[in-house]
């Protein structure tokens, strides 16, 4: 059934017509709202591409009804920060030069942002059990642990995007 | 002097297809080779700034465009620094001259005074009026290239061999729309393909009707011969009709693969053709000489990207555009204009990037899915998105080997004559060969598959790369048994035959070395007289603390494998220690690589790591199965890769050979690594498994068998 569905995205308040109300998430993230930050890798939930934050917590977008995040807080990359201002995590995995493809890193971003907002100081075990949902193919597995835990370790000193 | 060209230049010798000095405050580079993350671009723009004496940010690159960019053929085989980067070099090494040539003429004074700094012409280190773009109008690069400039001393470059930061990466990290996905023209439509399910299945029905009502919102639905695509504008539901296909689309002549089929042994019994390389076959059987023989094998396996291939395509006033994020733009033309009947100067193909792809995988078929649906509907656009099941079920995957070894020993012990006997699937399915499109064979009369070849030698080989040991041992040879008819279209994966080569032949000289209770460090550098081979075998046990007298069968190990990738570019040694109980778990990886001149260190750290673990998922988890009937794989859980919990610190080092000559690099680590995991877990073990993957029940089996 053709539908308006309001929820929040990166902040701002968006009401989305769609056909149909199962339509997922990461559909209308990147047709409708043109967020094209959040990739497609699966669809099948496996692969952690295109992982959103859902107030706050890291889901996969792929197979997410549109009509279960109505009134809800949606944060994607593209809400993390800009090249101008860029989260901390953002600032240190350019440090590290921590991507090879980067088509992982959307979703790989998005998880560690919820990881050091419920652990601000998590070992290299929990970072990459923390991660462990997302997967990297290319094998650029450490640098982007590195990264994650120079930017825990300014965040804590108090830096912010 | 005038030298010999590059190959790469002397093909595309014109200055102005590298160089253009256009917009003023920047250089338009070109190149043939294309990036998908290994930081290809960011190294050619390291090397032409240095050449030309211009900062790096300066640099504009185009890239993998058949409407200007060089003809490279494929950005494959660790060949971008080696060959691409040397032509590019040259090039900017000759633009340079001739500007300062014309800027000498203006200032009546001998080229030898002049300098450049960041683009502005100095005369004994003082500034003037000329920079580049100033002498822009007066100097033609619509020249070719001569081979009479000299280029810049390897000890004065100050770019390369800097860490310049990626440029590819930033758009990446934050989350821009780079992608080949992320593209979307004006009045796009979105299509899936309803794939033959095996080669040579006939589309018997199709339910039109029912497929329309579960896509919801209208599909048209494009058939040519046994080609079938759902094209719409909302995506969702022509996803959601392209899901429910295979309950409402009927094939003949539908025969999956079977289970034994997926087993690398299978290959022995299949018709195969012949040839030996190097020594000939001894007439006799050796008298008195003790014989070691061992048989190893590796399963087919997926490219597994991390995104599925996705192609675009527009036919406007009798020209088709294709942008794709495959390995050649000009192969693929070639092999468009042969599938479509189009003259290739209507075909333009642009690459976009993708996500890795690590060799010959769906990004040539998603193309050319779309072109063909495009053709059918001129002055529309269209966008083909695979969908995981297809990447997996579908995409050109690695040829399953088997590799047996055969070393006659003599009196003291030592490997005199050394065999190894390959049976492979091609490695060389790419559609530069022939039409070997995907699609292809679905239409209405499909041109001939080509008979299958493998890559040559002069290549680098395919199933015989780095099959011949660099050791010194009098007599090698290599007999290949190409198989031409295997289940699944295999081609080309990051090294080609190098792993299971590499895996076999270092995994025997350990073996060997056990047998003659040497160390295996000590052994091979005994029979290795290359300087830069010992040096990174040295390198990288020191830095693994490697203790000779390490005890075997305690459940945990280290291990060692070297090589030379294809016996002539960079050469690495990989040390892995492992812990094994039930399964295999790395612990740590030390690895030192000599790469020859080194454009940007940290990138190429990056690549050899990423080697290391990706070559750990091959050896630990990775096997294309056969046995769901279905063609392959169809997810993660089907075709699982390693994960964050399962990597292991990786420490590189770069060995510096001192040399201004690059060495390819970026397939330079996969051999090594799997032949030092299979060293490391036989040590911790106590037994030798030769048949990969290495995963827990193939180790438990083991055991039980001992």
């Amino acid at each position: 059934m053709a539908t308006t569905v309001a929820f929040t995205v990166n902040g701002r308040s968006v009401n989305v017509a769609v056909a149909y109300e199962d339509t997922p998430l990461l559909a209308v993230l990147r047709n409708e709202l043109r967020l094209m930050g959040t990739r497609f890798g699966c669809g099948l939930e496996q692969c952690g591409c295109c992982t959103v934050l859902i107030d706050g917590k890291p889901e996969k977008s792929c197979m997410r009804p549109l009509s279960a995040v109505a009134g809800r807080n949606v944060v994607t990359v593209e809400g993390l920060g800009t090249p101008d201002r860029p989260h901390p995590l953002q600032q240190a995995f350019l440090e590290e030069q921590a991507g090879q493809c980067g088509y992982c890193l959307s979703g790989i971003l998005i998880s560690a942002k919820a990881l050091l907002d419920r652990n601000p100081s998590p070992t290299r075990a929990e970072i990459a059990r923390a991660l462990d949902d997302n997967l990297c193919r290319c094998g650029t597995h450490n640098r982007i642990m590195r990264a994650i835990e120079k930017a825990a370790m300014r965040m804590r000193a108090g830096v912010r995007a | 002097m005038t030298a010999p060209l590059p190959g790469i230049l002397a093909d595309n010798p014109q200055l102005d297809r590298w160089v253009v000095f256009m917009t003023p405050g920047k250089v338009a580079i070109s190149t043939g080779r294309v990036e998908f993350g290994q930081g290809v671009l960011t190294a050619m723009a390291q090397l032409a700034a240095e050449e030309l004496d211009v900062a790096v940010e300066r640099v504009a690159i185009r890239s993998g465009d058949t409407d200007g960019a060089p003809n490279e053929g494929y950005t494959a085989g660790s060949q971008s620094m080696q060959a691409g980067g040397i032509a590019l070099r040259q090039a900017c090494a000759e633009a340079k001259a001739l500007f300062l040539a014309r800027a000498a003429s203006a200032l009546g004074c001998p080229a030898a005074e002049l300098t450049v700094r960041d683009g502005r012409v100095l005369r004994n280190g003082m500034p003037t009026a000329h920079d580049y773009w100033s002498l822009a109008a007066a100097v033609s690069l619509a020249t070719d290239a001569t081979g009479a400039a000299a280029r810049k001393a390897a000890a004065d470059y100050t770019i390369v061999g800097s860490n310049a930061p990626r440029l590819d990466l930033p758009a990446k990290i934050f989350g821009q729309p780079i992608f080949i996905h992320d593209m979307v023209l004006d009045g796009m439509a979105h299509a899936r393909v309803v794939r033959q399910p095996n080669r040579g299945a006939t589309l018997a029905s199709i339910d039109e009707a029912a497929l329309r009502r579960i896509a919801r919102s209208p599909v048209e639905f494009v058939r040519e011969g046994n080609f079938l695509a759902i094209v719409g504008d909302d995506e969702t539901a022509v996803e959601a009709a392209a899901s429910a296909a295979s309950d409402h689309v009927i094939w003949r002549g539908a025969e999956p693969p079977r289970a034994l089929q997926q087993e690398a042994a299978w290959l022995l019994q299949r018709p195969s053709v012949d040839r030996v390389i190097g020594a000939p076959q001894p007439q006799s059987p050796p008298r008195g000489r003790q014989v070691f023989e061992a048989t190893y094998s590796r399963p087919h396996l997926a490219h597994a990207s991390i995104g599925p291939s996705c192609g675009l395509a527009l036919y406007r006033d009798g020209h088709l555009t294709v942008w794709t994020h495959c390995q050649g733009v000009y192969p693929l033309r070639a092999a468009l204009s042969r599938t479509l009947g189009l003259d290739p100067q209507r075909i333009s193909v642009r690459h976009v990037q993708g996500p890795g792809c690590y060799g010959h995988n769906g990004a040539d078929d998603a193309a050319t899915d779309a072109a063909i649906i495009a053709l059918r509907r001129p002055g529309r656009p269209v966008r083909v998105r695979w969908r995981r099941q297809e990447e997996f079920a579908h995409e050109p995957v690695a040829p399953a080997m088997v590799v047996k070894v055969r070393a006659v020993l003599d009196e003291a012990g030592n490997p005199a004559d050394w065999t190894a006997e390959i049976w492979s699937g091609t490695h060389q399915g790419r559609p530069g060969g022939g039409a070997n499109l995907l699609a292809a064979e679905a239409l209405p009369n499909p041109p001939p598959v080509p008979a299958p070849t493998d890559v040559p030698e002069s290549a680098g080989g395919g199933a015989t790369r780095n099959a011949e040991p660099l050791y010194d041992i009098p007599q090698k040879r290599i007999i290949h048994h190409l198989v031409p008819e295997v289940p699944r279209r295999t081609s080309s994966l990051r090294g080609l035959g190098a792993m299971p080569n590499i895996f076999a032949l270092e995994c025997a000289m350990d073996e060997l070395a056990e047998r003659a209770g040497r160390d295996p460090v000590e052994y091979r550098l005994a029979r290795l007289a290359d300087p830069r081979g010992r040096r990174v075998i040295e390198r990288a046990a020191d830095m693994a603390n490697w203790r000779p007298e390490a005890p075997r069968g305690t459940g945990r190990g280290k291990g060692l494998g070297f090589a030379q990738y294809k016996n002539r570019a960079a050469y690495a040694a990989v040390i892995v220690e492992v812990e094994v109980e039930e399964s295999v778990r790395l612990l740590r990886a030390w690895c030192a690589a000599d790469a020859g001149l080194v454009v940007n260190p940290d990138a190429l750290i990056n690549q050899l790591e990423g080697g290391i673990i990706q070559s750990a998922s091959w050896v630990l988890k990775e096997q294309v199965r056969f046995d769901n009937d279905a063609a392959g794989p169809i997810d993660w859980d089907s075709y699982p890769v390693l994960r964050f919990s399962e990597v292991p610190e990786i420490d590189v080092q770069l060995v510096d050979a001192g040399t201004d000559v690059p060495l390819g690099a970026g397939e330079a680590t996969a051999g090594p690594a799997a032949a030092a995991i299979g060293n490391a877990a036989s040590r911790a073990l106590g037994i030798r498994i030769r048949d990969l993957p290495l995963t827990r029940e193939r180790i438990m089996a083991e055991l039980l068998r001992q």
